[in-house]
């Protein structure tokens, strides 16, 4: 499956699983699982407290939020933001530097 | 944990795929995601997690060593956005986990 068509395309598992089964041959329900089990890996790492180093692509880093004051923006109501933990993700320099050397020709 | 922790990690909970087929699919993955967005498109992983691209203005940038004004150009900056079940998931987990370094 390409991705020539940028516009409107999404990627998703089923589109990774179908890449692996055509570039290495790998049957088609066992590609669909690997591909499941990739992000599962990631989320029960980071759910373990352990961040992510994907070399090329980029890390999933875990913050602790202290709560804060917030509102509720429809009704101006002053309500708390709890205490919370968030992933954020820091894009790598491969991953930017693709992304940089595309812009102009989009 | 590293690429090639995660790969060694997924290797041995599985027993379908070698750990180099393990590693030439994670490798695979991980291209698949960075030409995706590199032209411009989206990824949405259910349950995981989107990616998409921010638009950045161009605007007049300072460096900050030297004070000197530098025009930035437009950019675009990956993003990504946690999906609903690993929000809820790493945020339960904060109670009982400490973040490791």
């Amino acid at each position: 499956m390409t991705v020539d068509a940028a516009e409107g395309y999404t990627l998703t598992k089923a589109h990774i699983a179908q890449q692996l089964s055509d570039t290495f041959g790998f049957n088609k329900r066992e590609s669909k699982e690997l591909v499941e089990q990739f992000y599962d890996e990631i989320s029960d790492v980071l759910v373990s407290g352990e961040q992510i180093k994907l070399s090329g692509f980029g890390n999933f880093e875990l913050r602790d939020k202290a709560s804060r004051p917030g509102r509720n923006p429809r009704t101006g109501e002053d309500v708390p933001i709890s205490a919370r933990r968030v992933v954020t993700f820091k894009p790598g320099q491969k991953l930017r530097a693709q992304i940089d050397s595309f812009d102009g020709d989009n | 944990m590293t690429k090639s922790e995660l790969i060694e990690l997924i290797a041995r909970k599985q027993t379908q795929f070698s750990q180099k087929d393990v590693e030439l699919a994670v490798n695979q993955i991980v291209d698949s995601m960075i030409d995706t967005l590199s032209q411009g498109s989206r990824i949405e992983i259910r349950g995981f997690g989107s990616f998409s691209l921010h638009h950045r203005k161009a605007r007049v940038g300072r460096n900050p060593k030297t004070g000197e004004t530098v025009e930035l150009t437009d950019k675009r900056v990956p993003h990504f956005k946690p999906g609903k079940a690993l929000r809820e998931r790493v945020n339960d987990s904060k109670d009982n986990t400490d973040i490791l370094a």
